[in-house]
């Protein structure tokens, strides 16, 4: 029993060190290349997001510093105020309260209160703001399980794929189609959710190019997991670029190829649009351009033969629970269907 | 007891009689008394903990590695749906419904509740609404097939709880299991507050009663403002869902965020709810095993009502990634900020009353020191996310799901077992095993820092939550990993509890009425007490009427 | 072993059922009220956001005959419990039956307003916001008042066969709490709906 009185004495210091060693290398480790991820808050690369960043900086290091101290005292406690082993059953001195201290324990945090509030305060109002006048201005439209990307003014649909350039804002609105998802691509702004009948706004501002990823962040249904963000920051003159290339309709050949026939006979067109053709159908991702992306299915697939014809034929191989169904085509269909969708470039 | 010692008159010896089990039965399913019922929302909770420990057990093997295929997205979404309102509702709830049945008449000397058959009923209507949750397994898709648990999360949004995206009745079952509880905590609260405020005995005005008694009645009066909005939230939700009504109906221009709003009003209240009992035990472990009074009763009482009331002001900020008006974002961050002052005033009177005195290391101390320890963290996580910024981004990631767990598995269920060490002595008569307690609280709490200390991190590396996978190449693996491997070492220390709970029970060294040297009147009577608590109704001085008895040359009341 | 002195024990001190009951309804009444305020809320935030149909202002009579009603039963109910109070037990069963009576009254006219509503306007709780807010905020209070009604027939039949008498006096004014808290909410409601609604 001794030496379990011993270590029981001892280790809730143990414990409070190691908690505190935790604490604060897990604070610090964040940014180095031990906790490299695509999609680390600490990492931003966008004006919003930086913001962030130098807010939590500073909760960070008033909060590090109130556990350290309060840690230290509790620690200090346990282990100076542990009952020794030649104790003479007496009672401690009973003390029952005493009124500085009380208020000094009150106003201290109070004022710490004060000083954290005035610099959230001032985040709060330079992130939720309205966009400058040079912003390139998107909609999207949150579905179960895919992301829609309107380029109002640039007469341009495309899904899933994001792209916008660097150094300029971006102001995002953000709505929805069924039910609540959320716009979470970490390194460039925090999330804001998508909300059916209650439209939103949040800008971002991207300083360096580059493929941001994020994901839906709102449970949304079976494929919540499977709603990846893909956002593509390029230069203004690439930017410029994609966009007209996106805004052309569906390159048509002579030959109308059977797959597009299929494509145009079956269900396929109640859900898809390709530009050009009568496929109007806005219920799945527009088509039109899309092999000019590299993923599929919201970004859970490399955007190559095997996968774009296993999705055509059952995409519930590939994300159970998605809402498009398989079609139940024999193989001669499949292959001509793919093959169809490969020259939408 | 299901053995009764039967003396015939004149004889020598006596007779032991074993009752006929359906005696027992009967007597159990039938009583209203408080200490009965107590122990069964005890028993019906720690039920309720192993299942909901299975559903998370199942949920971190499918998340221990990206990709994994242990369970299918439609399973997992009702593991985590499940899970959340099970540890909620049917084991936190009950726990703390059950220790306070239990121990508030005794603490305030009197015999029973004020209303004994609502005691009974509000039992009865709790219990109900868990097996109805879980009767959704197999009655939620009706004669057409199997039945599916509600997989809609525990906080179920609009307007995903709607028809046209849950089809069927599993989130039915969510709805109404938890309205029929929710009239049964109603019904509990009233119980309290009427037996708190009516039937103290004679001395114990307001500011004697021991800080437990204090603290739950603060509680009750919670949950009678809170679960009522869960309440009317619900039958919203049941009428749009029945009947074609809109509340929630974003189509016909319904309010998705109203659903949030309402939810929440209930919601954070509700952890509340759930934390100051937990508090109110650590007010009653902390002084015995220190040999102190506590420090600051008055201000004590007074943070707890201040943490009441101004928590009823936070609920937004459970909606800042929502869109709400900057206005609304910065109140919102104010008020939750200012919860965080009484709440720290609380931990630093438990430092002062710990200091200076001669804290003994007992297992229920232990799960104190550890409960300390990682309140005062999770308090601090919760302010870096009231920074609303700061939880744009650790938002609904699993940075909120590891302070939530923080809160509730190393705050206030820390301090549930350290209840559960504390008075098990009282409630059956026995010594738990010591070495075997130390055992739980060691393995249990190398498996809470291995999951939830490491869980911080896959959150603030982008990870968002309720996802029944991951991509590989995001940097969460390992994090993932390691969390998993925590749950192997608190399940280890759950089973060591359960073993030692059984076999302390029937072999445990006999307790005697007081054998933690404590202060408080449910420690005069013998343990376990009998039917009437008390045969005579006590009445008291001061706070610590035991410790006027044992120290009658310097008693409390000559300070208070 | 007890701590000061030693009290005898008296067991009936403990258990002085009135100021419990009173207590215990009083919290009753608060958790109901928490439960009416979320319906107000909405209510009030759903308020000229129906996309389509009937609107308040269409449609909406103010019942003042059967609001008249239902107030003056609190004041039945009140004087019911005054003659129990004096052992006036005749004058009790009169003065609750006429309780009785005029919620009754209420509530056939709350079942009239909405026949009328449903066959004549076409308004029902599917048909938009308005519909779906205001039968339920309504018909929640109309089911408290038919929970009430049950109650008080009940007493009334224990009256009937001489069984209430001046001892329960207490517990029947616990009983017209419940009442005079569920004529308040129809004060409420009333506001909300027929005065600043339309």
């Amino acid at each position: 029993m001794q030496s379990t009185r011993n270590i029981s004495a001892k280790l809730p210091l143990f414990k409070a060190l190691a908690a505190l060693l935790l604490l604060a290398s897990s604070c610090l480790l964040a940014q180095s290349p031990t906790f490299s991820s695509p999609t680390n808050i600490f990492a931003p690369a966008s004006t919003p997001a930086k913001s962030i960043f130098g807010l939590s900086l500073f909760v960070l290091v008033i909060t590090g510093a109130i556990f350290v101290v309060v840690a230290s005292l509790l620690a200090y406690a346990v282990v100076k105020f542990r009952k020794r082993k030649n104790d003479d059953s007496s009672e401690p001195a009973q003390v029952y309260g005493s009124n500085q201290v009380e208020i000094a324990w009150t106003v201290i945090p109070i004022l710490i209160v004060v000083v954290l509030f005035m610099a959230t305060a001032r985040v709060i109002a330079n992130v939720q703001k309205a966009a400058p006048d040079n912003a390139v201005h998107i909609t999207v439209i949150g579905h179960q399980f895919w992301w829609e990307y309107q380029y109002p003014g640039l007469k341009v649909v495309t899904a899933n794929e994001l792209h916008v350039p660097v150094g300029y804002p971006t102001e995002i609105k953000l709505l929805s189609a069924d039910t609540d998802h959320s716009f979470w691509v970490p390194r460039l702004a925090g999330k804001t959710d998508l909300i059916p009948n209650h439209p939103n706004v949040m800008w971002i501002d991207p300083q360096e190019p580059g493929l941001f990823l994020g994901q839906c962040a709102q449970y949304c249904g079976t494929q919540h997991a499977k709603m990846l963000l893909r956002v593509y920051v390029e230069p203004r003159t690439e930017f410029d670029h994609w966009i007209q290339q996106q805004s052309q309709p569906a390159q048509s050949s002579d030959t109308v190829s059977e797959g597009q026939r299929i494509f145009e006979a079956t269900a396929c067109v109640n859900c898809h649009a390709v530009a050009g053709t009568p496929a109007r159908g806005r219920f799945g991702p527009d088509l039109t351009h899309l092999m000019s992306r590299h993923t599929i299915a919201a970004g859970i697939a490399e955007n190559n033969h095997e996968n774009l014809r296993l999705w055509v034929q059952d995409p519930s191989r590939l994300k159970p629970g998605s809402l498009m169904p398989a079609m139940g085509l024999n193989e001669h269909a499949l292959n001509a269907l793919t093959a169809y969708l490969e020259t939408l470039r | 007891m299901s053995t009764d010692v039967i003396t015939l008159p004149g004889a020598q010896t006596t007779v032991e009689m074993r009752r006929p089990l359906v005696d027992t039965l009967h007597e159990w399913v039938t009583t209203v008394d408080h200490k009965k019922l107590g122990l069964m929302y005890i028993l019906y909770a720690l039920v309720f903990l192993l299942i909901g420990g299975v559903e998370a057990t199942i949920m971190r093997i499918q998340l221990s590695a990206p990709h994994k295929d242990f369970v299918s997205p439609q399973v997992f979404n009702r593991m985590f749906t499940m899970h959340g309102t099970t540890m909620i509702f049917f084991v936190a709830m009950p726990l703390v419904f059950g220790l306070a049945n239990y121990l508030v008449p005794l603490m305030i000397g009197t015999r029973d509740m004020a209303f004994p058959r609502l005691n009974a009923f509000s039992f009865w209507l709790s219990a109900f609404g868990g097996l109805l949750l879980y009767f959704s397994l197999i009655g939620a898709n009706g004669l057409y097939g199997a039945g599916n648990a509600p997989d809609v999360g525990w906080f179920a949004y609009a307007p995903l709880t709607s028809h046209s995206f849950s089809v069927g009745h599993s989130t039915d079952f969510w709805t109404l299991s938890l309205l029929v509880s929710g009239f049964g905590s109603i019904g509990t609260a009233i119980n309290i507050i009427v037996t708190i405020l009516c039937l103290r005995c004679p001395g114990m005005k307001l500011g004697k009663m021991p800080l437990f008694v204090w603290l739950n009645l603060v509680m009750a009066g919670l949950v009678i403002l809170a679960v009522s909005p869960l309440s009317a939230a619900q039958i919203m939700l049941s009428i749009d869902r029945y009947l074609g009504g809109h509340f929630f109906d974003t189509q016909a221009g319904g309010s998705a965020v109203i659903w949030m709003h309402f939810f929440w009003i209930f919601g954070h209240p509700e952890v509340y709810v759930l934390v100051i009992p937990a508090f109110a035990v650590a007010c009653e472990v902390i002084p015995v095993f220190s040999r102190k009074a506590i420090f600051g009763y008055p201000v004590m009482v007074a943070a707890t009502i201040a943490i009441a009331f101004i928590g009823m002001s936070v609920w937004a900020h459970h909606m800042f990634t929502v869109g709400m008006s900057s206005n609304a974002n910065t109140f919102f961050v104010l008020s939750t900020m200012a919860v965080a002052v009484p709440t720290g005033i609380k931990i630093f009177n438990w430092l002062a009353t710990m200091w200076g005195g001669k804290i003994d290391f007992k297992t229920p101390m232990l799960f104190c020191a550890g409960f300390l320890f990682q309140f005062l963290l999770a308090g601090l996580t919760g302010i870096m996310m009231s920074a609303a910024p700061f939880d744009w981004q650790l938002g609904n990631s699993y940075f909120v799901v590891a302070h939530f767990h923080y809160v509730i598995v190393g705050g206030i269920l820390f301090c549930l077992f350290a209840a559960f060490y504390y008075w098990f002595p009282k409630m059956s008569g026995r010594m738990y095993n010591e070495p075997l307690g130390k055992l739980h609280f060691w393995l249990f709490l190398i498996g809470f820092h291995l999951t939830f200390d490491f869980m911080h991190i896959p959150g603030m590396l982008g990870m968002p939550r309720r996802i029944y996978t991951y991509e590989p190449g995001r940097g969460w693996d390992t994090w993932n990993l390691i969390v998993s491997i925590g749950v192997v070492f608190q399940a280890a220390g759950i089973l060591v509890f359960a073993a030692n709970l059984i076999w302390s029970y029937f072999r445990g060294k006999i307790a005697g009425n007081d054998p933690w040297d404590a202060w408080t009147l449910e420690w005069t009577t013998s343990s376990p007490p009998p039917a009437y608590n008390f045969a005579a109704i006590p009445s008291v001085k001061s706070r610590r009427p035991l410790w006027d008895l044992k120290h009658p040359e310097d008693p409390d009341w000559k300070y208070e | 072993m007890s701590v000061a002195t030693v009290t005898a024990f008296e067991p009936e001190l403990q258990w002085e059922p009135s100021a419990r009951g009173r207590l215990g309804m009083y919290c009753l009444i608060a958790a109901e009220a928490a439960i009416f305020t979320i319906f107000v809320v909405a209510y009030l935030f759903y308020l000229g956001k129906s996309l389509s149909g009937p609107t308040p202002q269409q449609v909406l009579h103010v019942p003042v005959l059967f609001t008249i009603c239902l107030l003056s039963s609190s004041l039945t109910i009140h004087l019911a419990v005054r003659s129990l109070r004096k052992a006036k037990v005749g004058a009790f069963a009169r003065w609750w039956f006429l309780t009785l009576f005029l919620g009754a009254t209420f509530l056939a006219g709350t079942a009239m307003e909405w026949r009328h509503l449903i066959y004549d306007e076409g308004l029902t709780i599917q048909t938009n916001l308005f519909g779906t807010t205001y039968y339920s905020l309504v018909g929640l209070h109309a089911f408290h008042v038919l929970m009430g009604l049950l109650a008080l027939s009940t007493v009334w039949l224990f009256a009937m066969f001489g069984k209430v008498r001046n001892e329960h006096a207490e517990r029947i004014d616990t009983l017209a709490l419940y009442w005079h808290f569920v004529d308040t909410v129809w004060v409420v409601v009333f506001l909300i709906v027929y005065v600043i609604g339309r």
